[in-house]
């Protein structure tokens, strides 16, 4: 990663029995990793962004690796994802796009074969800020019961200079999902969608 | 486990640089965090001890989870801290009950020793309340470079029947220590102070 300046990463892992209803026998868990690194376009407007993109690709790839690991290291164990960025106030919501393609191709290249779009959220915002990133099923988006959403941040992060990248995986739908659609064993597979 | 459990949360936080300067070793911090049932919430229970045995139980769990988490053997951890949430139909005696009496012990089992006070925090709030665990260095509570603290949440928790229940550990003090104060190198080990 030689243009990329880590200051802290911040990994999570959350274990859900039951949510009211039921204990469930297996918990689902929902982990992040979350990146607090320089934003080298901050302060003023770069036309040209794009050369941070392929910076990026090697801290998403490791990043990846870091969360499977802390999900237990199976890919097969993860059936969703999600992705997202807050950039500091010297930065731009821009800057934050530059984290779709290294993020994304990251994990698909970790899990082997994800099909569906990597749902993915941005903002701006101070250190503390938090955002909820989307989660949608690995192979099918449509996949209703793996909708799911979390919420992530770092106290002191980002600062003016700063960008708060992250990666959000699951282990399975939501704890007592029961709001029909698309089941996770209906999935054709063919397109990411259904 | 008697104690009834929603969710258990682990984060780890890993400090690579501080104010432009690289901090060699890096410093992680980790804590295990468990969303609990409150038995005696919504009602005033003068006899606290279900819930002290509660924190006799989490006290062991939640170290196994934290120390799990940061990677290293349970003796080489340098400092520790705990900290709980009351949700709005307990009462803050509900925390110290399980904070104070017998959440030590097991906890500084899974640590091998720990002759320091463990540095307490606790709250009432709604979901999503921060909680701020002060750490100290486990042997020595004076060690000034290991005073700090680490801000954890769950988005979700506490409910208001709920308790959220916080221990940390780390390998490491502060990133930058430069305030003196007794240090590491000069701790004398006999009474969990120097």
């Amino acid at each position: 990663m030689p243009d990329v300046r880590v200051r802290k990463f911040l990994v999570s892992v959350e274990e859900i029995h039951h949510e009211g209803g039921p204990v469930v026998a297996v918990p689902p868990r929902r982990g992040t990793v979350l990146a607090v690194i320089e934003n080298p376009y901050a302060g003023s407007y770069h036309a040209d962004i794009q050369p941070f993109m392929e910076d990026l690709k090697p801290l998403g790839l490791a990043m990846a690796q870091k969360l499977l690991a802390a999900l237990g290291g199976d890919p097969k164990a993860v059936e969703g994802y999600g992705k997202g960025a807050i950039v500091g106030e010297a930065g731009e919501l821009e800057h934050a796009a530059l984290w779709h393609a290294p993020g994304g191709y990251a994990m698909r290249d970790v899990l082997g074969g994800a099909r569906a779009i990597v749902p993915s959220t941005k903002k701006v915002g101070g250190p503390g800020a938090r955002l909820d990133i989307p989660v949608t099923h690995v192979n099918a988006s449509y996949v209703r019961s793996h909708f799911d959403a979390i919420e992530v941040g770092v106290p002191d992060a980002p600062k003016a200079n700063e960008m708060v990248v992250a990666l959000v995986m699951t282990t399975g739908p939501r704890v007592h999902a029961r709001a029909g659609g698309l089941a996770a064993a209906d999935i054709k597979g063919e397109d990411g969608l259904r | 486990m008697k104690v009834k459990i929603r969710k258990i949360m682990t984060v780890v936080d890993e400090t690579l640089s501080e104010q432009g300067r690289d901090v060699s070793p890096h410093i992680r911090r980790a804590a295990a965090i468990a969303v609990i049932a409150n038995p005696f919430a919504g009602t005033y229970q003068e006899d606290l001890s279900e819930l002290i045995d509660v924190g006799e139980e989490l006290g062991g769990f939640l170290a196994e989870r934290a120390v799990a988490a940061l990677g290293i053997p349970g003796d080489k951890v340098e400092s520790y801290g705990k900290a709980a949430a009351v949700g709005e139909n307990g009462e803050l005696e509900h925390a110290a009950a399980i904070l104070h009496p017998k959440l030590g012990a097991p906890f500084r089992k899974v640590l091998g020793k720990g002759a320091a006070l463990i540095p307490s925090s606790k709250k009432r709030g709604g979901m999503g309340v921060v909680l701020d665990i002060p750490l100290g260095h486990k042997d020595a509570a004076f060690v000034r470079s290991h005073f700090d603290g680490m801000e954890v949440r769950i988005t979700d928790a506490p409910r208001a029947n709920e308790i959220v229940v916080a221990v940390a550990v780390t390998t490491g003090g502060r990133p930058l220590p430069r305030v003196g104060g007794l240090k590491v190198s000069e701790i004398k080990g006999e009474d969990g102070l120097r």
